[in-house]
């Protein structure tokens, strides 16, 4: 990614981060159903892996939010990761990979 | 004063072994795993009921079940590497131990003395005395330089053995276990890129490796082992854009209908149907999305299929002899798992987001029955028990 896109996408998930607390609290419930049982399905329903890696918070220390973020909306080529961006808006997504992040029981 | 207290608890019905057997067969019971809180519904389908429920069996977010040759015992493998073994009847758990850190499934050998576990960390398959746990054998798959793959589609075979795949390496491995203390290890490299799972057919002779790096499927004919695998359907998807995929396909024992095989597509929302004469792809059926399991009804007149994400509230029935699409049921959203009752007559499945298990005919489709479960996902019936693979 050029320098001024890295920037641009940074300063807009940066405005998301303030945002992220205005998803309704049912839509965080289906969100957090979601990242246990579909995430879970690869990742472990407790997100200590599976087929995919684990995403404890001590194994994502080095990874950005924003790259937590863009994996979750557009996946990661030549890696069984699907784009989820059909059903998560990007302060969704921005929203659970902090969850992901601080760590999910 | 204590002979007196046995002596009134026995007169009153309380006698342990009488309250415990009911003097009751299994061939009509079976478990369904409650993924979120690690704990096994027993159900019976003669009058489609819960017996009951056993607690405290770990992370079973991804767990299967076989059984011992008596039908009485169940072998649970739990996602955090838990082996438990309950007995279905008193409905207690008998044995459990810790054999890794995150394990994928098992199986239980033909002669019905050892259970094998297949593990993600570390990768490979752990062997265990089926009547007491003990470990017997550790097969850790390694490849490479001293890597360890994670083993997927693990299953028993004839002759006492076997047979698993090895996700990172790309390799299908037939283990014979007559001396336990030495299994014999034949490996076949290059089978293909990232096998997912596997099924044995329902006469123990071809193992099938579904791969989801590339097209096509790994095949192995067990009659034949110094042939090695060989792709089959390697056609298949070329030059075709691929959907994403949001949940692994399983490949799981009786997809065979008659001469015809039925597998899920990878990246496709199509069920493939496959000439076992030949191994040539003789159809394909367009369905309502990625499909997850796609299983024959045990006279292999129908198959039934239920998908992925975000198409996950559906099942579909396909006539194997017209090969079409007959019916399309809504039964909830999180359709995981089904299985048949040994006959075929009726259908268990899990609704996971509405936490219901449900029975329906597969005549008529018809509802029959239907119980309020928490976030079930497998179902395993004891008839398993006398089947090749299962």
């Amino acid at each position: 990614m050029k320098l001024p896109a890295l920037i641009i996408t940074s300063l807009f998930l940066l405005s998301q981060t303030a945002l992220a607390s205005g998803i309704p609290e049912p839509r965080r419930m289906e969100l957090l159903n979601l990242l246990k049982h579909d995430c879970g399905s690869c990742h472990g329903l407790s997100l200590k892996g599976g087929l995919g890696p684990a995403l404890t918070p001590e194994r994502l220390r080095g990874k950005p939010i924003d790259f937590l973020t863009a994996t979750i909306l557009y996946g990661r080529t030549g890696t069984p990761m699907p784009p989820w961006r059909p059903f998560l808006t990007d302060r969704e997504a921005f929203w659970l990979a902090e969850r992901i992040k601080e760590g999910v029981r | 004063m204590r002979v007196w207290l046995i002596t009134f608890l026995y007169l009153m019905g309380f006698s342990p072994s009488l309250f415990a057997d009911e003097w009751r067969g299994t061939g009509d019971l079976g478990v369904v795993v409650e993924r979120a809180d690690g704990s096994l519904q027993i159900i019976e389908t003669t009058g489609n009921s819960l017996l009951g429920r056993i607690e405290g069996l770990g992370d079973l977010s991804h767990a299967s079940a076989v059984f011992s040759r008596d039908e009485r015992f169940a072998y649970l493998f739990g996602r955090d590497g838990g082996l438990t073994k309950v007995d279905i009847l008193q409905r207690k758990v008998v044995a459990r131990i810790i054999q890794s850190g995150n394990s994928i499934g098992g199986a239980i050998s033909q002669d019905g003395k050892l259970v094998a576990v297949s593990n993600y960390e570390p990768g490979g398959v752990r062997v265990f005395d089926a009547e007491t746990l003990e470990p017997v054998a550790d097969i850790p798959a390694t490849y490479g330089d001293g890597k360890q793959s994670k083993v997927v589609g693990l299953v028993d075979a004839p002759g006492n053995r076997f047979i698993f795949s090895l996700w990172d390496a790309g390799e299908i491995w037939v283990v014979e276990m007559n001396d336990p203390a030495k299994p014999l290890i034949r490996k076949f490299k290059n089978i293909g890129v990232q096998p997912y799972d596997a099924l044995i057919t329902p006469d123990g002779r071809y193992y099938i490796a579904g791969l989801y790096g590339e097209d096509g499927l790994a095949l192995l004919d067990l009659w034949n082992l110094d042939q090695g695998p060989r792709r089959i359907l390697g056609d298949y998807g070329k030059g075709e854009q691929k959907l994403p995929v949001y949940k692994m396909p399983h490949l799981e024992g009786w997809a065979i209908a008659g001469k015809r095989l039925f597998i899920p597509a990878v990246g496709q929302h199509q069920v493939l149907v496959v000439d076992t004469d030949n191994w040539q792809e003789i159809g394909r059926l367009d369905v309502h999305g990625q499909p997850v399991f796609v299983m024959a009804r045990p006279d292999g007149r129908q198959v039934w299929v239920n998908f992925a994400f975000p198409n996950n509230d559906t099942l579909q029935i396909i006539d194997t002899q017209s090969l079409k699409l007959v019916k399309t049921l809504q039964p909830g959203k999180g359709v995981l798992h089904m299985e048949f009752e040994p006959r075929g007559e009726e259908v268990w499945v899990s609704v996971r987001d509405i936490d219901r298990l449900q029975v329906y005919d597969t005549d008529t489709f018809v509802r029959r029955a239907e119980w309020p479960v928490l976030k079930p996902s497998g179902i395993f019936l004891t008839s398993r028990a006398h089947r090749i693979g299962l």
